[in-house]
């Protein structure tokens, strides 16, 4: 067996370094093409394309796109309605979903397999076919406000966020992780009389920070890039998330540098919310491919 | 004592002001314009300006993203929820009404006989929209290629025929000082195709559908006149005379200004930019292909939705808003044709004698509107697929042949679209 000079060690470790630097870039340069973009005048922005200037802060730069973009639509409220809708469905999905993979693991019940084979048979069922039905179905459910009774969610937050908590792909996640726990201290509280409620919040939430981290990045993704649904079931400005927003950006003639900007600014929720979980959401990854 | 007075009369007036708004009928009213701060402006000052015209009705408005609003409108139809105003844009209109989103507008024909053709909405025999505006495409370019390229200057009662718009592209050409003769502008996609295209079939003799029946594009987008056309169009890139469906959709907006093409296809609301950037630019009449100089006609209009239940008070904000003044101020605003001569003569660019004011003639004398059905809207995107096939140098016949059968068999799948 060759051994492992310090120079063939030194060489293979800039090898690596060089691929993974080149596939970083890769991943950011739409980022840094999308922020320089938004500094820069139409005409620039267009001529720019051609070059390597693209993702340089070169030439007419300026804050006047985002000042343009911020006359052009309620952007304020768009970040907030999306953030809010966002925020409310990734802490309930978070608690339903894995109070429901904590029943799939550790309680027994009849009908139990046949369940959970059904939830994961809907990952393959596409939103845009239910659709249709989910919207005349929410446009009549009955909600109980401060004014009485009333009839259909649409135009609500609540249309937004409930038929959006419960989903097949994170109750497997929490399914999958649940599995991988030590059984031991399950039956251990369970002898020291622990209730199956007092399992769940105080043995098994407190070692699935990892899982947790996931599930709530991916959910968080999902519902900030809501399009279709939000489209279709809100019709008033003041619910209107970001991404419907964007379409105010896209009159006959496209103003580039505005929708840059406005991109720019909508991305900043979600890189602020990925870096403060990124930790979690590595060691998560990480944790799927070790066996125990 | 006077500041309980003061309340007192301070009470009343409220009370009035109450009563009078519990008085007035609310209406809602859905519009297209999001995001265009000049449209916004001036739709809101329609509505309070009717609004306080009168003491029967009260408009509020909703304002919808443009690309977002034909699916909101559709998915709010469905889940019954339509507001009582709507806009519409002119050949989707049929879908609509066929479908039941809208219901007959109830305008006095006397109010709209002056408007351009293009902005009146008719299906099954009834008006369901009315426009504020139209819009044009002409054929754009400069005197001085003209002058280059010893060109006579087209005019409407003497348009270029199809040879000599070839022969002006040829002339061009040969110049070598452009990257392209003429841009179509297949950069940009969906209704630009049928719109700014299907002119040029019915020029040639064919058209979309078969328009006296609306059963069948068999024999009209398939037939000699319909080939012929699409062999020209193919021409049209495999000569070299224009960019494909690659291109980039800067030099869509930007190709023309910057000296990189000769002619350009482009619409009214691309033409201050042109006419900044070059003094001597010319907006030419559509070349005669055969069977007369077309383009397309029909923009966004209002019309009543199939649920309000008070289509009375929908037409007086309709009528309210069809005022001179109106079509004016969005005509300077957004650069589009004013639908009467009168509101054109108002404006500052499409007045007799405004560097525009060739769009309101040309929109009066060659727009003819796209097909009339409820199958439109399906029957755009087959076109806009045959085209964009053809031109990346598909076979034009087996083309439009496929095109036909996608078209009929959608007609048949709707029965008719009641017919």
């Amino acid at each position: 067996m060759a051994s492992i000079s310090p120079d063939n060690h030194g060489l293979r470790l800039a090898v690596r370094y060089a691929v993974l630097i080149l596939i970083a870039l890769i991943f950011v340069f739409p980022l840094v093409f999308m922020v320089m973009s938004s500094l820069k005048p139409a005409q620039q922005l267009l001529a720019d394309t051609a070059s390597l200037r693209a993702f340089l802060p070169v030439g007419d730069i300026s804050l006047d796109n985002y000042a343009r973009a911020f006359q052009r639509a309620p952007i304020g409220l768009f970040v907030f309605n999306s953030v809010l809708v966002t925020g409310l469905t990734v802490l309930l999905c978070l608690a339903v979903c894995s109070m429901a993979g904590f029943a799939f693991v550790y309680l027994n019940w009849r009908g139990r397999d046949l369940f959970l084979s059904i939830i994961l048979a809907t990952l393959i069922v596409p939103f845009e076919t239910i659709a249709i039905p989910l919207l005349l179905l929410v446009s009549k459910l009955p909600w109980i406000g401060w004014e009485g009774v009333s009839y259909g969610w649409l135009n609500s937050y609540r249309v937004q966020i409930i038929p959006w908590i419960a989903d097949a792909l994170t109750i497997f996640l929490f399914v999958q992780y649940f599995k991988g726990l030590p059984r031991e201290l399950i039956e251990a509280a369970r002898v020291e009389g622990a209730t199956w409620f007092q399992i769940y919040w105080r043995v098994v939430m407190p070692l699935s920070g990892p899982v947790l981290a996931t599930a709530a990045i991916l959910k968080f993704l999902v519902m900030y890039n809501q399009y279709l649904w939000p489209l279709i079931v809100v019709q008033q400005e003041k619910y209107r998330p970001v991404m419907v927003g964007l379409q105010y950006f896209f009159q006959l003639n496209i103003a580039w540098g505005e929708v840059m900007a406005y991109l720019t600014m909508i991305t900043l929720p979600v890189l602020a919310f990925y870096l403060a979980l990124q930790r979690a959401f590595i060691a998560s990854i990480a944790s799927t491919g070790v066996k125990g | 004592m006077k500041l309980k007075r003061l309340a007192a009369c301070s009470l009343a007036a409220q009370s009035l002001a109450l009563s009078a708004a519990f008085a007035q009928t609310p209406l809602s009213m859905w519009y297209h314009g999001a995001g265009n701060e000049v449209e916004s402006v001036i739709i809101n000052q329609i509505v309070a300006d009717f609004n306080a015209s009168q003491s029967d009705w009260v408009v509020s408005l909703e304002s919808f993203p443009q690309g977002a609003y034909n699916d909101s409108v559709v998915a709010a139809a469905l889940a019954g929820n339509l507001p009582d105003i709507l806009d519409v844009d002119g050949p989707v209109m049929p879908n609509w009404a066929w479908a039941g989103y809208m219901q007959p507008l109830p305008l006095d024909e006397a109010v709209i006989a002056d408007f351009l053709p293009g902005t009146k909405g008719y299906w099954d025999g009834q008006l369901y929209s009315i426009g504020l505006w139209d819009a044009a495409v002409a054929l754009v370019t400069r005197q001085s290629t003209l002058d280059a390229l010893d060109l006579r200057t087209p005019t409407l009662d003497e348009p270029w025929s199809g040879e000599e718009f070839m022969a002006a592209l040829d002339a061009a050409k040969a110049a070598g000082e452009w990257e392209y003769a003429f841009d179509p502008g297949l950069a940009w996609t969906g209704e630009w195709f049928p719109y700014a295209f299907s002119p040029f079939l019915q020029s040639f003799g064919g058209d979309i559908v078969d328009r006296s029946s609306y059963q069948s594009a068999d024999g009209v987008l398939n037939g000699d006149e319909a080939i012929a056309f699409g062999e020209w169009w193919q021409s049209l890139f495999t000569g070299g005379y224009a960019p494909g469906t690659s291109q980039d959709p800067a030099a869509r907006d930007n190709g023309f200004v910057e000296g990189r093409y000769a002619f350009s296809w482009n619409g009214n609301w691309a033409a201050l930019n042109a006419l900044n950037t070059f003094d001597d630019t010319l907006f030419l009449p559509a070349p005669d292909f055969g069977h007369g100089p077309k383009i397309g006609a029909a923009s966004w209009q209002f019309g009543v939705s199939g649920t309000s239940q008070h289509p009375d008070g929908a037409a007086a904000f309709i009528e309210f808003a069809l005022q001179d003044e109106y079509l004016a101020a969005f005509s300077d605003g957004i650069g589009l044709i004013p639908a009467t001569a009168s509101a054109a003569e108002m404006t500052e660019h499409y007045a007799e004698g405004g560097a525009m004011a060739v769009f309101f003639d040309l929109s009066e004398a060659q727009g003819l509107v796209r097909p009339v059905s409820p199958g439109y809207v399906v029957q755009a995107l087959v076109f806009e697929k045959a085209l964009a096939d053809i031109a990346n140098g598909a076979d034009v016949a087996d083309t439009l042949d496929a095109a036909v059968d996608e078209i009929d068999a959608d007609i048949a799948r709707n029965g008719g679209y009641g017919h």
